[in-house]
């Protein structure tokens, strides 16, 4: 019998937020309460709540199925590029348009400080509200972006910045306008750029790995991926709409396709992944970022002690090397 | 010249005659077989672009007897354990006509030696998994390797959905060899035909350094069904076709497949004209 799937990260939350939102009552009495008696109760009460919720937590993200980890990478409350930006780097300035008629807000990026060191950052950006998310057109950049993160690429290497790029969009924008600007051209053109740099790079994909839009901005030297983000070469909804002409089975098509990052690291697509806090990073976001500033200033360290050109071979050597195929006699 | 047959003649043909004739895809009129392999396959009425097999397009594109297929053995496995994958693989493999969904290799192009790609879409519609980006590497690499132009002619739906994240790397790894080609003063000249999309589009295929398109080629970055998906509202008539992204900037030029031919080597013959093999006497250099 098929499974019963969540379709949203807070469809399948909703027995531990619940009783999260219970707990917080629970409390809200005990601090109300004056009988000192009663208040004990309720917080012993509380706490018994507590310890269920953690076991439940625990449960629920001990035994994740690819659809769930596809959920968590989409959710709303799941801290975004610049959520992390903000974490992880002082003074940023964002830097805007592509000097070419346009300006794009699902990619942002600028210079900043990592622990004092000049880099710069590029990464897509989506919106929590529904004025936020129509702004940031759901994470999907149109040409404009990828041509904005060129032209951040640049500058990169002129001023001998590390590039990092935090990569989290469901796809690149599919409308007559991006069409019409040469979105295909603008996300190959981004990754020749990235092939192209000598100064070090690394890619994280921090929610979702949307195929041509994440690629775009993800050709690095180092590639991360934190422990629920997915990364795919079609939304699963398009695979299974492909597949059987039923999006809806797009659970069953996210195994199919195996989206999670230990399959990624598997298959040798990425170098490593980020641990996540308990519950995922948006239950614990500044545990979350400092986890992601550790592992990049790791990265970094470690590039740093490769020589420009060395670094660069070595990028194009790896992937050349990415692919799975039999070679027939 | 050939002689096209009239469409009153035809309807008048015994129905055994059948296979001496076709029919246009587009316009849907009535075809003389001999004619229409004369004309390319190109339809006399309409001018609608058939498509063509890889080894179709090589033999009619470069010298006679010149093409040295590379890489042959390279074969696709099921490495994710997709529905259906390796039933499909196995029932390709069977008809035995192609290894996977693209021909390499090198040939000559009035004289001249070229590392050459053509795409098959009737091969999992041209995708591009492990092996089609392998194929496609080596060929800009054996370009850079032996100095001489390379020439890939796309026709794909895109990345290869049944290679999963595999499949969306090869985007990367082609692109990573444009960047060889560029970086070595090698000219790459990439022909859209129908249909060139997505994963491929947004790869190898959108900088190369000319883009030639045959006529009314579809070309574009998400099928129709995922823009459906994602609420694309209503869309002009020449959507995603070769004049559309030519118009938009995105092409260099549609050429009508006659004049293919001729037009690559002009560009092979000027680009290409400070490459050093460029004498036809020479072997053609790579593993091939």
């Amino acid at each position: 019998m098929a499974r019963e799937y969540a379709k949203t990260h807070k469809e399948w939350e909703k027995p531990l937020t619940e009783l999260e939102d219970n707990i917080a009552k629970l409390r809200e009495l005990a601090r109300r309460e004056n009988d000192p008696i009663k208040r004990n109760d309720l917080n012993e009460k509380a706490a018994r709540y507590q310890e269920q919720c953690d076991r439940f937590l625990n449960l629920m993200y001990r035994n994740l199925g690819d659809w769930e980890k596809v959920l968590i990478a989409r959710a709303e409350r799941r801290p975004y590029s610049l959520d992390y930006i903000q974490a992880i780097s002082s003074g940023f300035i964002e830097l805007d348009g592509d000097r070419l008629g346009f300006s794009d807000h699902a990619i942002i990026g600028g210079p900043a400080l990592l622990e004092g060191r000049p880099v710069m950052i590029v990464g897509h950006q989506k919106g929590r509200n529904i004025q936020e998310r129509q702004f940031r057109n759901f994470g999907m950049a149109k040409p404009e972006g990828y041509r904005k993160a060129i032209r951040l690429f640049e500058m990169a290497e002129r001023f001998s910045m590390p590039v990092i790029c935090l990569v989290d969009t469901p796809a690149a924008d599919p409308g007559v306008e991006s069409e019409s600007r040469g979105i295909s051209e603008a996300i190959a053109a981004a990754m020749l750029k990235m092939f192209e740099l000598t100064v070090p790079s690394v890619a994280v994909v921090i929610g979702e790995g949307g195929s041509g839009g994440a690629i775009g901005i993800a050709v690095a030297d180092r590639v991360l991926m934190q422990e629920y983000a997915v990364y795919s070469v079609i939304p699963p909804e398009g695979c299974a709409a492909i597949l059987w002409r039923a999006p809806e089975r797009a659970p069953e098509a996210a195994e199919a396709l195996r989206v999670t990052a230990p399959s990624a690291l598997e298959y040798g697509v990425i170098d490593g992944i980020i641990e996540e806090p308990p519950g995922a990073a948006h239950r614990d976001p500044i545990s979350a970022a400092a986890n992601l500033k550790e592992a990049i200033l790791n990265a970094l360290t470690e590039l740093d002690g490769i020589g420009p050109e060395t670094r660069k071979a070595a990028r194009y050597e790896k992937f050349r090397q990415m692919g799975r195929f039999a070679t027939l006699r | 010249m050939a002689r096209w047959v009239s469409f009153e003649v035809l309807s008048k043909v015994d129905a055994s005659a059948k296979g001496d004739f076709l029919q246009c895809q587009n316009c849907k009129k009535i075809i003389f077989s001999a004619d229409f392999e004369l004309g390319q396959r190109v339809c006399p009425y309409c001018n609608h672009h058939h498509r063509i097999s890889a080894r179709t397009r090589i033999e009619w594109t470069f010298d006679p007897g010149s093409f040295l297929e590379a890489d042959l053995e390279l074969s696709s496995v099921d490495t994710l354990g997709f529905p259906g994958y390796q039933a499909k693989l196995d029932q390709l493999r069977e008809k035995g006509e192609l290894a996977d969904s693209v021909v390499t290799g090198t040939a000559r192009l009035e004289g001249r030696p070229v590392s050459v790609g053509a795409a098959d879409f009737s091969f999992i519609g041209g995708s591009m998994g492990s092996v089609n980006g392998e194929k496609i590497t080596r060929a800009l690499e054996r370009a850079v390797d032996s100095r001489m132009p390379a020439i890939l002619f796309c026709t794909s739906g895109g990345a290869r959905m049944q290679e999963g994240i595999l499949s969306l790397m090869q985007m990367a790894k082609t692109t990573a060899a444009v960047e060889r080609c560029r970086a070595n003063g090698v000219p790459y000249i990439a022909v859209f035909t129908d249909p060139t999309m997505a994963g491929v589009l947004a790869s190898y295929a959108s900088v190369a350094d000319v883009i030639l398109a045959e006529p009314k080629a579809l070309v574009g970055f998400a099928g129709l069904r995922v823009s459906k998906q994602a609420g694309v509202g209503k869309v002009p008539d020449d959507f995603q076709t070769a004049e559309f992204v030519h118009a938009h900037g995105m092409v260099d030029k549609i050429v009508a497949r006659k004049d293919l031919r001729r037009t690559l080597s002009g560009l092979v013959a000027t680009l290409g004209g400070h490459l050093a093999s460029t004498d036809s006497a020479e072997p053609i250099g790579g593993e091939a």
